[in-house]
C-alpha cells in the first residue's frame, strides 16, 4: 500500500500501540498532523513543548507504557530538551518525533532548524534523524524497542519534512536488527549463588530498592525476597511504593532528606542489597564515608552502573524482577532462614523507626502558636505547616490516589509524610530535579489512568514555571487536583541559604500574592481556592475531590520558615545527620546506644 | 603534541566495532567528554565490511576505570563490539608527516634520518623537506625529537591503530566486551 512518509509514521505508531500522543504542531512537522485527525490515536494538544514531554513522562510513569510527545522543529524541539534529559536520568521510556527542515535545507541554518539529534545525543538513549520515507516504520519500531527494553530510557526520531512528504510503499517490521543493541536479561547463576551467600550469612542487611524495581515489575519479588529473609528495606526517591510504607521492614526513603532509620541503617548495616538503584550522591552523601562496613551486592540491567560509584562485592547484570527471583530461589533451597541472626538487628531498626520518625511542629499545626508567624509579612494570620496540609490531604484522598510532585521542600515531604502503598502510584523527578514537572506530568498520569485520583503537591515556584498547561487540562477535561504549598520563596534554596549562607537570603522571594493563584486559576478554567488557616485545609480538599469535570487548584499559604528535617548537610558524611530540632534528646539516646 | 619527548601514559586502546552511520563518531567522541573520559588519540576507517567502522581509541585509564569506560560505550546502541588491547600485547602502528627545515647542507643528514626510521621523502625544495614514516608511536617519538634540531615546519600524526599481537597461546590479551 502506498502512503507518504507522515501517513506511514502515524501508521507505525498505531501499531506500535500508541493510544495518546502529547504534542504542538508547527511547519516542519505540519505533514505529520494531517493524517493524525483520520487516526484512533488521541492528540493532546499542549500550551508549550515542555509540557507535553513531561505529559508523556507522567503517563509512562504510572502506566509502564512509553509516553509518545510530538513537536517540531528547532524551538519546539528544544523546548521538549528538559524532558527529555529528565526522563534519562529516571529511566522513563519516552519516545519523540520531532519535525526537521527538508533535508536540503539541513545545515543552512533554516528557519527553526535546530540540530536536535546532535543536541539530544547526550540526553536519549538513543536517536535518528530518518532520510528517506522507507526507513519511517523500521525506526519508529526500533525506537520503541530501544526506549521500552533493558533500562528504559528517553529516544528521539527527528523526521524532515520532505522525508514526511514523501511517497513510500507500508510495511511493518516484525523484528527489529540493532546489532550493537543487546540488553540484558537473566542473571548468571553462579553470582546469584555468591549474593544468596553473603545474604544468607549477613547479620546487619538492609535492601537498598531503587526505581529499577518499578521499572522491571517487580515489587511482588522485592516483598517475597524482604520476607524471606526478614530483611529492612529503603526504598529511594524513585522507588516510593515500591515496598509498602506499612510494612513492617518499611524504612522509607534513605538519602538527603531520608528518615534516620533508613539512612541510619544503611551506614550501620554489613550487607547492602542494591537493587536496581545506582548509590546516587543524594543517597550517599558523603562517599568515602557511606556504609562503611558493609559488603555490597548490587543488581542492575545496566552494566555500566556496577562498579561505577560504588564497587560492588557481587554484581549482577540483570533484570530486576529476574535477578530477585533467583535469588529468592537460591535462598530459599538453603532452608532455615529466620534464623535468629538477625533478631538483634531488626530490633535495633526498629528502634530507631519508632523513636526517631519524621516530625514536624504538630501544636502549631491549628495554626495558634506565634512559631508559626511569618516575619516578613507582619499583620498576617499564622501560616500552615506543609506537613499538616499533606498529612491531611493524605487521609482524604481514596487509596489509588496517584500522587505527582514537582522539586524541591514540597517534594521532601510529600515523599516523607505521604504513605505509600502500592506502586506506579507517585510520579516525580527525582534525578534531574525539575522544576515545574508536576503540572504537566499530573495530566499525563491522569490520562494513563483516568479511573484514579490524581493529586499534585506542587511550590509555588515550581507552579509557576509550567502551570499554563491546565488551560490544556481544563479544555481536554482533565481533571487533575493541584495543591500549593505556597510559601513564597522557592524553599529548597532559601532552606540551604538559611544553613549554609548565613541567613543571606540572594534572590529566593516569590511573594504569596504575586501570581493570585485563585485568579489565575480560574481564568485557566480550572476551581480556585485560597486556603489560609488549619480549619479550612480539609472542607477544601474535599471539596476538591468532588469535583470530576475540571483540574482543581489549592492555594494553601504556608510557613515560609519550615524546614525539611532530617537533613544531610551535602559532601557531609550519613553519620553526620542533622534531625528536627525536637528531636535533639532523641538522637543523642540512639547514638549513645548504638 | 609537538612538545618534547612524550612519556608514554597508562593508556589502554580500545578497538570499537561501531555501525557504518551519520553521527556515530559524534556519540563516541560526546560520551568520551560528557563523562569526563580523557582520549590520547583516536583513528576511525571504514572496515572490509562497509556496513561497519572501526574506531581505535587510545584512553587515559587514569580518567576513569577502564570497565566503566567500555560498559558506557558498550552502552551506545550502534557500537557492536568492544575489544580490549593491552599495550604489551598489541601491535600498534601509527603514520607522521614531517616538514623540516633543511639547507643544502642538512638535506643529506635529514635523508638519512628517514632511511635510518625506514621512512619517505615525499616532497623537496631548497630549504624544507617533507617526509613520511608509519611505525611504532615509540619510534615515531623518537624520529620526531631528532628532527626538532633542524627545524619542523610542520608536522602531522594520525592516532595510532592497532591489533592484538600475534600469539601462540591464541587469543590471550584480547578481550571481547560481552554485551552484557
Amino acid at each position: 500500500m502506498q502512503m507518504t512518509g507522515a501517513q506511514a509514521l502515524v501508521k507505525s505508531l498505531e501499531h506500535g500501540g500508541v493510544e495518546v500522543i502529547f504534542g504542538l504542531p508547527g511547519g516542519a512537522i505540519l505533514p505529520v498532523y494531517d493524517p493524525i485527525i483520520d487516526s484512533s490515536i488521541r492528540h493532546v494538544l499542549v500550551r508549550h513543548e515542555q509540557g507535553a514531554g513531561h505529559m508523556a513522562e507522567g503517563y509512562a510513569h504510572v502506566t509502564g507504557r512509553p509516553g509518545v510527545a510530538m513537536v517540531t522543529s528547532g524551538p519546539g524541539a528544544t523546548n521538549i530538551v528538559t524532558p527529555l534529559a529528565d526522563a534519562y536520568m529516571d529511566s522513563i521510556p519516552l519516545v519523540c518525533i520531532t519535525g526537521q527542515v527538508s533535508s536540503s535545507a539541513i545545515g543552512t541554518d533554516a528557519f527553526q532548524e535546530a540540530d536536535i539529534t546532535g543536541i539530544t545525543m547526550g540526553v536519549t538513549k538513543h536517536n535518528w534523524l530518518i532520510t528517506d520515507a522507507n526507513e519511517i516504520p523500521r525506526v519508529i519500531a526500533e525506537a520503541f524497542h530501544v526506549a521500552t527494553t533493558g533500562r528504559p530510557g528517553p529516544v528521539l526520531v527527528d523526521v524532515p519534512k520532505d522525508v514526511a512528504n514523501a511517497t513510500m510503499e507500508w510495511y511493518w517490521p516484525e523484528e527489529v536488527d540493532l546489532p550493537g543493541y543487546r540488553p540484558a536479561a537473566a542473571p548468571d547463576p553462579a553470582a546469584v549463588e555468591a549474593a544468596a551467600e553473603l545474604i544468607s550469612s549477613a547479620s546487619r542487611p538492609v535492601i537498598y530498592a531503587g526505581g529499577g524495581i518499578l521499572k522491571s515489575r517487580a515489587t511482588e519479588a522485592l516483598l517475597e525476597l524482604a520476607e524471606l529473609t526478614s530483611t529492612p528495606v529503603v526504598t529511594t526517591l524513585m522507588a516510593r511504593g515500591a515496598f509498602p510504607d506499612s510494612h513492617p521492614l518499611c524504612l522509607g526513603m534513605p538519602g538527603m532528606h531520608g528518615s534516620y532509620g533508613a539512612v541510619t541503617a544503611m551506614q550501620q548495616a554489613d550487607l547492602l542489597v542494591a537493587l536496581g538503584s545506582r548509590f546516587d550522591d543524594r543517597v550517599t552523601g558523603n562517599l568515602a564515608a557511606f556504609a562503611p562496613g558493609a559488603k555490597v551486592v548490587h543488581v542492575d540491567i545496566d552494566a555500566a552502573e556496577i562498579g561505577k560509584v560504588r564497587r560492588p562485592d557481587v554484581g549482577i547484570v540483570a533484570d530486576c524482577r529476574l535477578a530477585i527471583e533467583a535469588l529468592s530461589g537460591s535462598l530459599r533451597a538453603r532452608g532455615d532462614l529466620r534464623t535468629s541472626r538477625l533478631a538483634p538487628w531488626l530490633e535495633q531498626v526498629a528502634r530507631w523507626k519508632e523513636e526517631l520518625p519524621y516530625t514536624y511542629d504538630r501544636g502549631a499545626a491549628d495554626g495558634t502558636s506565634p512559631a508559626t508567624t511569618d516575619r516578613r509579612l507582619p499583620g498576617r494570620p499564622p501560616l500552615l505547616k506543609p506537613q499538616f496540609v499533606l498529612e491531611t490531604l493524605r487521609d482524604a484522598t481514596p487509596p489509588d490516589t496517584v500522587l505527582v510532585s514537582g522539586v524541591g521542600q514540597h517534594q521532601m515531604w510529600a515523599s516523607q509524610f505521604w504513605r505509600f502503598e502500592r506502586p506506579y502510584s507517585w510520579v516525580n523527578s527525582g534525578g534531574l530535579g525539575t522544576m515545574g514537572f508536576s503540572v504537566p506530568a499530573a495530566i499525563g498520569a491522569k490520562v494513563g489512568r483516568p479511573e484514579a485520583t490524581v493529586w499534585a503537591v506542587d511550590g509555588d515556584g515550581c507552579f509557576q514555571m509550567t502551570a499554563q498547561e491546565l488551560v490544556t487540562a481544563s479544555v481536554e477535561r482533565i481533571p487533575v487536583k493541584i495543591a500549593i504549598l505556597n510559601n513564597g520563596y522557592l524553599g529548597m534554596v532559601r532552606q540551604w541559604q538559611h544553613m549554609f549562607y548565613e541567613e543571606r537570603y540572594s534572590e529566593v522571594y516569590l511573594s504569596p500574592d504575586l501570581p493570585d493563584y485563585v485568579g489565575w486559576a480560574e481564568a485557566m478554567g480550572c476551581v480556585g481556592m485560597r486556603v489560609e488557616t488549619a480549619e479550612e485545609v480539609l472542607p477544601a480538599i474535599e471539596k476538591a475531590n468532588q469535583v470530576d469535570d475540571r483540574p482543581v487548584v489549592i492555594d494553601f499559604r504556608t510557613d515560609a520558615m519550615e524546614q525539611v528535617f532530617p537533613m544531610v548537610p551535602a559532601g557531609a558524611s550519613n553519620d553526620d545527620i542533622v534531625v528536627h530540632p525536637s528531636q535533639t534528646a532523641a538522637l543523642e539516646k540512639a547514638r549513645s546506644r548504638s | 603534541m609537538t612538545t618534547a619527548r612524550r612519556q608514554v601514559p597508562r593508556h589502554h586502546l580500545l578497538s570499537v566495532l561501531v555501525e557504518n552511520k551519520a553521527g556515530v563518531l559524534a556519540r563516541v567522541s560526546g560520551l568520551f567528554s560528557r563523562r569526563g573520559y580523557n582520549i590520547f588519540s583516536l583513528a576511525v576507517a571504514p572496515t572490509d565490511d562497509e556496513a561497519f567502522s572501526r574506531i581505535t581509541i587510545v584512553v587515559d585509564v587514569e580518567s576513569a576505570p577502564l570497565e566503566q569506560i567500555i560498559a558506557q560505550l558498550d552502552k551506545l546502541v550502534n557500537v557492536v563490539e568492544i575489544s580490549e588491547l593491552h599495550p604489551d600485547e598489541a601491535r600498534e602502528a601509527e603514520l607522521l608527516l614531517v616538514t623540516v627545515a633543511a639547507d643544502a647542507a642538512e638535506r643529506a643528514q635529514v635523508i638519512q634520518l628517514v632511511g635510518v626510521f625506514g621512512g619517505r621523502i615525499l616532497d623537496v625544495s631548497h630549504g624544507e623537506i617533507t617526509a613520511m614514516l608509519a611505525g611504532a608511536p615509540g619510534s615515531l617519538d623518537d624520529f620526531e625529537e631528532l628532527m626538532r634540531p633542524y627545524g619542523i615546519v610542520e608536522l602531522q600524526r594520525t592516532g595510532r591503530v592497532a591489533l592484538p599481537r600475534l600469539d601462540v597461546s591464541a587469543d590471550r590479551g584480547l578481550r571481547v566486551a560481552e554485551g552484557a
